[in-house]
């Protein structure tokens, strides 16, 4: 720097030498390879062959008869709430609850699945309509109270999620609400009654594997919310609002209602996926005290790996999903199947620090060049 | 009416639910203690969740190993540092967002403790109590306050500790004002992150100490949803208390209060909806916070990442 001509501070930075794809591509290798061998150092610890882990985890996700079916279909829920996740950080708001406003979309879901008469296909496309208007309702709370009294949505939308556990145990216990009185039920848990087999999604069988159409409906989510953000005016202002909320303010978009719309899309999408997970058949297509199993935590670690594309959101949801069912294939060889969520959330945190890392070095190489372009 | 007030009355005059209060509120104070400090320096720091997880898991494992209520406390303070460098190197050091950061490091934790007790299945076990002579023989209060197992009077420790270091150091003073603007801090000479880095060590070892008290003090065993949310409640309690040390207890008492009424109801007989008793807790929290978050100033630079020449 010392030898050059004064550089202006804005191309202080230089052409990068990286190629950006090469450069993300490079970021993920490194992150995810970083947490894998924490993890496998973690199973060797706990004296275990890493080597057969890692086999049954690519059998259980992939190679096994019907398993990368299975895969898919765990990804869709995932793959929605992460969709919904990078719509509200890109505004500027976290809400981690999704757990609790996917929940809320399944028991909408399952009333009216199950208390209403209908065609199957109006009760279908009914029921997931109410599944994504009351998560996005669920949400809708914690965003009244972020807009109404400043109570922070990382707060709000957390604790939501104990009392949505807590709603549906109401929901499943009371035989006035969906409880299955059914003396012919298969098992004495208690549970929903089952959604009729009518309103269910249909399946397509490709090569042995059975893939719900659910899934193209999330892929078809992906390139809508990349499209939304990155090509129209609503989500131009969601952006400016998550990067530089005064001047979005200054440029007239509304902090309120921009902000609770995203809040109330990231509810929502979070509903939608529980919705679907129910007439997708998940738990015998019945609502269950654990229906959600974490699927609303595995969302927001998605949208957190991709760093906030929706598109990057597929792979990273596939990602996620394979390492779930591969799980399911970990008993045989003696390490507990919640190994996998040390090796996701490893992951997710390594990748936080390149990025950083970056970020830092930008600007310092900033600051030096001004000072180099001040009059002596 | 008259028999849901008769009924509280007799739920409010038993001994035992006051004695359950003061173990629940010791519990979120150890909690929010630290994470009044944090806040103070400007960080809302999420990873309170993860600290007393960590805590909890090392007190036990601690225990374990040694037999020592000692060891076990000292190791689960270690635990929950060591979740808040994690989380304060990546915030204040690398400037990753603290948000992001927090939940990473809560679903780790998670992760982590739910991989350990499956594989190592901690046991846990209970400190001995010990009455304060005098003091635990004043009625009502007296029991409540004095008669508890010994960790819990640590509390009585620490809350002065942390008046003195807040309010009465040069290193409190620039704590806070790393918090209220870290701009002209920094112009004076502090060095802001490293004061944002040092508040969140300080609420992770309280915080990692609340966990294993949590165990060792009051359950007497491990589990992994033994914390379920607590550290958001000690946030909202932080909030509740205006960012003051006064207010900040009186919030976790009031929210150990609600926690040990979900207890007291059925255990005095009670019929209430179980699903509504479970959830009273965290709807309190959610009433209180609507109410009160707008009434106080908060720290001016809460939640604000401070880069120098970046406002």
């Amino acid at each position: 720097m010392s030898t050059d001509s004064p550089v202006s501070p804005a191309d202080a930075s230089g052409p990068s030498l990286w190629d950006p794809r090469l450069y993300a591509l490079l970021l993920y290798g490194v992150s995810v390879g970083f947490a894998l061998v924490i993890s496998a150092g973690l199973v060797a610890v706990t004296g275990n062959a890493w080597g057969s882990v890692a086999g049954a985890l690519v059998d259980g996700a992939f190679l096994a008869p019907g398993r990368w079916g299975e895969t898919l279909g765990v990804a869709t829920p995932i793959l929605l709430v992460a969709l919904g996740m990078v719509v509200g950080v890109r505004a500027g708001f976290f809400n981690i609850g999704q757990e609790g406003q996917l929940l809320m979309g399944a028991l909408a879901m399952a009333v009216i699945g199950t208390r209403l008469a209908g065609s199957g296909l109006l009760l279908l496309v009914g029921g997931l309509a109410a599944g994504a208007v009351a998560g996005g309702l669920y949400a809708g709370v914690a965003a009244l109270m972020r807009f109404r009294r400043g109570v922070p949505e990382v707060i709000s939308t957390l604790l939501l999620v104990f009392v949505a556990f807590q709603i549906v145990g109401f929901a499943i216990t009371t035989d006035w609400f969906l409880r299955d009185l059914d003396p012919t039920r298969p098992s004495q848990a208690v549970t929903s009654a089952a959604l009729p087999d009518s309103v269910r999604l249909p399946v397509i069988t490709v090569w042995g594997n059975e893939v719900s159409i659910g899934f193209f409906l999330a892929l078809l989510g992906a390139g809508l919310a990349a499209f939304v953000l990155a090509r129209t005016v609503f989500g131009f202002k969601l952006r400016l609002l998550g990067s530089n909320p005064k001047v979005a303010q200054q440029a007239g978009v509304s902090f309120g209602r921009a902000g609770a719309t995203a809040l109330f899309i990231s509810g929502a999408a979070a509903g939608l996926a529980g919705a679907l997970m129910l007439v997708a058949g998940a738990s015998s297509a019945r609502l269950t005290a654990g229906f959600s199993n974490e699927i609303g935590w595995q969302g927001l670690l998605v949208a957190l790996l991709a760093r906030n594309r929706p598109l990057l959101c597929i792979p990273m949801a596939i990602l996620f999903a394979a390492l779930r069912t591969g799980s399911g294939f970990l008993a045989a060889t003696g390490v507990d199947r919640t190994v996998v969520d040390v090796v996701q959330a490893m992951m997710v945190l390594a990748l936080l620090v390149p990025p950083a890392v970056e970020f830092m070095r930008d600007r310092r190489r900033i600051s030096i060049a001004a000072q180099a372009t001040e009059p002596a | 009416m008259s028999d849901i007030l008769g009924a509280l009355g007799d739920i409010f005059a038993s001994p035992a639910m006051y004695g359950s209060a003061v173990r629940l509120g010791v519990f979120l104070a150890f909690a929010a203690l630290g994470e009044l400090v944090a806040e103070k320096a400007g960080t809302i720091n999420i990873s309170v969740e993860g600290s007393l997880l960590a805590g909890a898991l090392g007190g036990t494992v601690a225990f374990d190993l040694s037999g020592s209520v000692v060891i076990g406390l000292a190791a689960g303070a270690a635990a929950g540092v060591s979740v808040a460098m994690v989380a304060a190197n990546m915030s204040h050091r690398l400037t990753a967002d603290q948000f992001v950061v927090g939940i990473t490091v809560n679903v780790l934790v998670l992760g982590l403790a739910g991989f350990l007790d499956a594989t190592v299945s901690p046991l846990g076990g209970r400190a001995g109590v010990v009455a304060i002579p005098f003091l635990s023989r004043v009625p009502v209060i007296g029991p409540a306050l004095f008669e508890q197992t010994w960790p819990t009077y640590l509390v009585y420790g620490l809350v002065p500790l942390t008046w003195w270091l807040l309010y009465r150091t040069r290193w409190g003073l620039e704590v806070r004002s790393a918090g209220e603007n870290p701009q002209a801090a920094d112009v004076s000479g502090v060095h802001v992150n490293r004061r944002r880095r040092e508040a969140i060590y300080y609420g992770g070892s309280l915080s990692g100490l609340g966990g294993a008290f949590l165990i060792l003090g009051q359950v007497g065993s491990f589990d992994v949803g033994a914390v379920g949310g607590r550290g958001f409640i000690a946030i909202a309690a932080v909030y509740f208390g205006g960012w003051t040390l006064r207010g900040t207890l009186i919030g976790a008492l009031l929210f150990g209060m609600a926690d040990a009424f979900r207890l007291a109801v059925p255990v005095l007989g009670y019929q209430v909806n179980a699903q509504l008793l479970a959830a009273l807790p965290y709807i309190l929290t959610l009433v209180v916070m609507y109410f009160i978050t707008k009434r106080f100033v908060q720290p001016a630079a809460l939640a604000r990442p401070f880069v120098r020449g970046l406002r």
